[in-house]
């Protein structure tokens, strides 16, 4: 497959279609350079703070500390899914790539997200309560909806065309999304063992001096770094789109080559 | 019925949609009347709120059968969707099914509480599924 340059169009095989959309030929930008350095200083910042400065809990102990990474990924996914909702809603008004890839995009970063929340959770609840799992509410909604969003990427691989995949895939991100509240309600609608309370809602809110300021800098790094991550997975993701374009144009070209050698073979006769 | 079908013979998108509800919805039902009647000989069951018991059930219902009919539309233009559907559809329907659990076992005296609450949260999920499904059907039968 030749796959040519996105910003020139050079390389373009005869017959491609000159009207496309290109997209820079790199991922980076300054932007998300600055981004990147930004994600980079704070999680070693998050991790300086939460692991060596800030003391331990009362009631929690040293079991805090990884509440300082379990409210931001889970908190950075929540947002990814609403991102992919939003931008389902978006794509099916306005049939646009840009929204299908962006809710792409976002559900990947958010199963991301909630498999490290999964995962630093497990090591939580094998401390505190002896085991890393529970079917309990909470575990099991947050188990319930990252298997949602799993499904949602696995017919996203299905071979379908481009409008197909889009519609349906828009219309599991816009469903999946009501799970989201039932999850992090859970706790009142079906008492279980989880803690409840945390940040907005969810850190506990005796928190105070350096253990909040760690929580709010945890959230605020989690952003930057999904920000981040999202800015280039969509532009990998729009990259792979015009080389699958390119490749198609090209096979095109050649069956129209093919098709032309013969005829004017026979012509020349 | 395939929903296509339905709009091909002139029903309107949004009649297909509720159609297709109002057609799982009475299937699911039926299955349900069944197996109650099945619990009841088999299990020694005493439903002594009947009245819940039905409650639960019906929005319980309702909620699976919007779903439903919105994931089947999808999963019916999908490869392999018939595969598909029941690991989409149930994540999706998780919380009513432990909802409806809960309510069955107040309205079956296995649990004490209240067991309209459990109603009204299943009303609740029946709404928002029968709001999206009304919505997003129309796309799913246009493109997909």
């Amino acid at each position: 497959m030749t796959v040519d340059n996105p910003t020139t169009g050079a390389g373009r095989p005869p017959g491609a279609a000159s009207d496309r959309p290109t997209g820079p030929p790199t991922t980076g930008s300054t932007a998300t350079r600055v981004l990147g350095v930004i994600s980079l200083v704070g999680i070693a910042a998050l991790v300086v703070l939460g692991v060596f400065l800030t003391p331990a809990d009362a009631e929690l102990g040293d079991t805090i500390r990884i509440l300082y990474m379990h409210v931001p990924t889970v908190s950075t996914a929540y947002l990814a899914f609403v991102i992919t909702a939003i931008a389902s809603v978006m794509y099916l008004w306005k049939r646009t790539e840009f929204w299908d890839l962006l809710a792409a995009s976002s559900a990947e970063l958010g199963v991301l997200f909630f498999a490290l929340t999964i995962l630093n959770g497990m090591l939580w609840g094998k401390i505190t309560w002896g085991v890393f799992w529970r079917w309990e509410p909470r575990l099991t909604t947050t188990a319930v909806l990252m298997l949602t969003y799993v499904g949602y990427l696995a017919v996203r691989q299905i071979p379908n065309d481009t409008r197909t995949r889009g519609t349906i895939s828009a219309v599991i991100g816009i469903m999946a999304v009501v799970n989201i509240p039932i999850t992090h309600k859970a706790v009142d609608w079906w008492r279980g063992l989880h803690q409840e309370k945390t940040i907005f809602g969810t850190v506990d809110p005796d928190m105070k001096g350096l253990q909040l300021f760690t929580a709010y800098l945890g959230l605020t790094v989690f952003l930057v770094l999904f920000s981040w991550l999202l800015i280039h997975r969509f532009r990998v993701a729009w990259l792979a789109e015009r080389a699958a374009d390119v490749g198609v144009d090209a096979a095109i070209a050649e069956r129209r080559a093919e098709r032309a050698v013969p005829s004017s073979a026979g012509g020349a006769s | 019925m395939q929903p296509r079908v339905l709009v091909f013979a002139g029903s309107n998108r949004s009649g297909a949609c509720s159609g297709k509800v109002a057609a799982l919805a009475v299937q699911l039902l039926a299955v349900e009347a069944v197996l109650a009647v099945a619990v009841a000989v088999f299990y020694d069951t005493t439903f002594r709120t009947p009245v819940l018991t039905v409650g639960v059930a019906l929005v319980a219902t309702v909620g699976i059968a919007a779903a439903g009919a919105v994931y089947g539309a999808l999963a019916a233009r999908l490869r392999s969707g018939t595969t598909l559907l029941p690991l989409l559809l149930l994540p999706l329907l998780a919380p009513v099914l432990i909802g409806a659990t809960r309510g069955f076992e107040v309205a079956l005296g296995r649990e004490a509480g209240p067991g309209w609450p459990w109603v009204a949260l299943l009303g609740i999920f029946a709404v928002v599924y029968l709001t999206l499904g009304a919505l997003l059907f129309r796309p799913l039968l246009e493109d997909a």
